[in-house]
């Protein structure tokens, strides 16, 4: 187990280490000089060179990378172009919004395919499991902000459940930001759920036909103890996996989706950095959204091992 | 063939034939603004009602098809131009560093997250279709590289393989003339859900106004466009939603029953 953790661990450092090369290779390559986009086309150059040296835009292309890379293991993610504040207070401040969105919409989304999941598999090729295979095909096909935006003519304008959009925030108490986060978060997490409920239904499946569930039936188990004693808990491996990766597509997501809800968060950050050409901001976001991707890859890998003995030995 | 063959073919043939149909024939010009009819629901004239600058809503659906389905093939081709051959290659190496190198880049690109560096992409070398296929095509590379190396390596133990290299074929030319043919079912299926995922990717980028810019019609900027506008006319964000669920619900269906009409024993990894 130590030796496959280590080898996973060098890895994880080696895919960031590439990851970190390559997003700042293309921002480098990027168009125009942020310190003369400040100041405009008839900045002074002794101004203009005065802004470079402040930015930490004067020195060689390698020696920029390091200084970046050491920062952010720093904690130190530079100062916005626009804003003049330190990138690491402003992700700080927006992270509050994202990743308690991309949590709530996980969340939703494991409780509502578990069952759903589970039903359709217990009731193989009968109407119920037909019902929930035709649904989550739908829900597939559906992109995520359009459905946002249906839940907001539904709820919001029409029924006046929930504001169309933005952050009530969290000092006004947990009630008040769940309450704003809610239809954004079932907006991303149905369509997973649709993914996750048809990932649960085949890996039950697969299990049903196992030779222990046979003989789980054989000593007596009824059909239901069978299924949630010994199906569902085998079932549960290949289903971990896809959680871990649809926390990334919900991160990601609720980039798009923050815009449908004008929610202050990394996805609105994002998006005002490109229009005002403030890369350092997209640069150390998109870094901070790779690292997170990654590392819970990495953990979803690690519990993996630590369940199943048997994936140890294969890399 | 299975119903849901027949059905995802139907489905996909109409729009990609609406597509096609656009070039010679749309009710109305898709741009001409028309604003004493501006925001008509569906109507005789209009069957899909009009936008808020009066234009025919029906023509810019036909129209923004195009972009949708250029957007998305041209980027399972980029997925596939690539992503074969490095697939081939790893599998006629097996073991080897090359084998490894491709592999392990593979996974490399698998981990990011692939709408972030899209938004990445077109924020640095600026908002377009052509940059949104760049950053939607790559990330299709390792999913047929690893498909291709998958059932390469198995075709590879096979009778028949032996007989070739007995015959003096060397390992590029066994990789052309039989393993990419034993092949060639798995990267039909396996191309129409990238293409799908692709219709799904494009309409993103274009909402965020990160993809195919005006006056080019796209099914995710008619979204943008209609989301201060749906209290009101709310068949503004019905029409281009429905349109993109029945053009990726059609090419699903169609990628699932291919598979099994192609062949029964192939199991697609699907999530």
């Amino acid at each position: 187990m130590l030796r496959y953790a280590l080898k996973r661990l060098i890895s994880l450092a080696l895919s960031l280490a590439v990851a970190s090369v390559v997003i700042f290779a293309v921002i480098e390559v990027a168009p125009g000089d942020p310190a003369s986009f400040m100041l405009g086309v008839n900045a002074q150059p002794e101004t203009l060179a005065a802004l470079r040296a402040e930015l930490g835009l004067d020195v060689s292309r390698p020696q920029r990378y390091l200084n970046w890379v050491s920062g952010m293991l720093a904690g130190d993610f530079g100062t916005s172009y626009s804003y003049r504040t330190p990138v690491a207070q402003m992700v700080a401040d927006r992270l509050w919004v994202s990743l308690p969105l991309a949590l709530y919409a996980l969340t939703l989304s494991t409780l509502i395919a578990f069952p759903v999941g589970i039903y359709a598999a217990a009731r193989r090729g009968k109407p119920g499991d037909l019902a929930v295979m035709g649904a989550t095909q739908l829900g597939i096909a559906v992109p995520n902000f359009w459905f946002a935006m249906m839940l907001v003519l539904i709820f919001a304008i029409n029924l006046r459940w929930f504001n169309a959009g933005g952050f009530a925030g969290w000092d006004n108490g947990l009630w008040a930001g769940l309450h704003s986060l809610t239809l954004p978060a079932i907006a991303l997490a149905l369509p997973q759920a649709a993914i996750l409920a048809r990932v649960m239904r085949s890996a039950l499946l697969d299990i049903l036909g196992e030779d222990f569930m046979r003989t789980a039936r054989a000593k007596g188990l009824s059909r239901r103890q069978a299924l949630w004693r010994h199906g569902v808990r085998n079932a549960l491996i290949p289903v971990l996996t896809i959680i871990g990766l649809q926390f990334s597509f919900l991160l990601a997501g609720s980039i798009i989706i923050e815009q449908v809800f004008y929610l202050p968060g990394l996805g609105r950050l994002v998006f005002q950095a490109i229009s005002a050409r403030d890369l350092i901001v997209v640069e150390s976001v998109v870094m901070l959204l790779v690292f997170a991707v990654i590392t819970v890859n990495f953990l979803v890998d690690l519990a993996y091992a630590a369940v199943d003995p048997r994936l140890r030995s294969r890399t | 063939m299975s119903r849901a063959l027949i059905l995802g073919a139907a489905l996909s043939s109409v729009v990609v034939l609406m597509a096609l149909l656009s070039f010679v024939w749309t009710p109305y010009d898709h741009a001409a603004l028309n604003i004493p009819d501006k925001l008509q629901p569906p109507n005789a004239q209009h069957w899909f009602g009009t936008d808020h600058f009066g234009r025919d809503m029906f023509s810019m659906i036909m129209v923004g098809a195009r972009t949708s389905i250029a957007v998305a093939l041209v980027a399972v081709g980029i997925g596939m131009g690539f992503g074969v051959p490095l697939g081939l290659t790893a599998a006629a190496r097996k073991g080897s560093w090359l084998d490894e190198l491709i592999m392990r880049g593979n996974d490399l690109v698998f981990a990011f997250p692939s709408l972030v560096i899209a938004i990445l992409i077109t924020a640095v070398f600026g908002p377009g279709a052509v940059n949104a296929i760049i950053a939607i095509g790559i990330f299709n590379i390792p999913v047929f590289a690893r498909i291709t190396r998958g059932a390469a390596l198995s075709l590879w133990e096979r009778e028949f393989i032996l007989a070739a290299r007995v015959a003096g074929k060397g390992a590029a030319r066994i990789s052309a003339e039989h393993i990419l043919p034993n092949v060639a079912n798995l990267l039909i299926v396996q191309g129409t859900i990238q293409f799908s995922l692709g219709i799904l990717a494009e309409a993103g980028l274009s909402y965020v106004g990160l993809g195919a810019q005006p006056p080019t019609p796209s099914w995710g900027r008619m979204l943008a466009d209609a989301q201060t506008m749906v209290s009101f006319a709310p068949h503004l964000a019905l029409i281009p939603g429905l349109a993109i669920i029945v053009t990726v619900l059609g090419l699903n269906l169609l990628g699932d029953g291919l598979r099994d009409w192609l062949d029964p024993r192939i199991r697609v990894a699907r999530a």
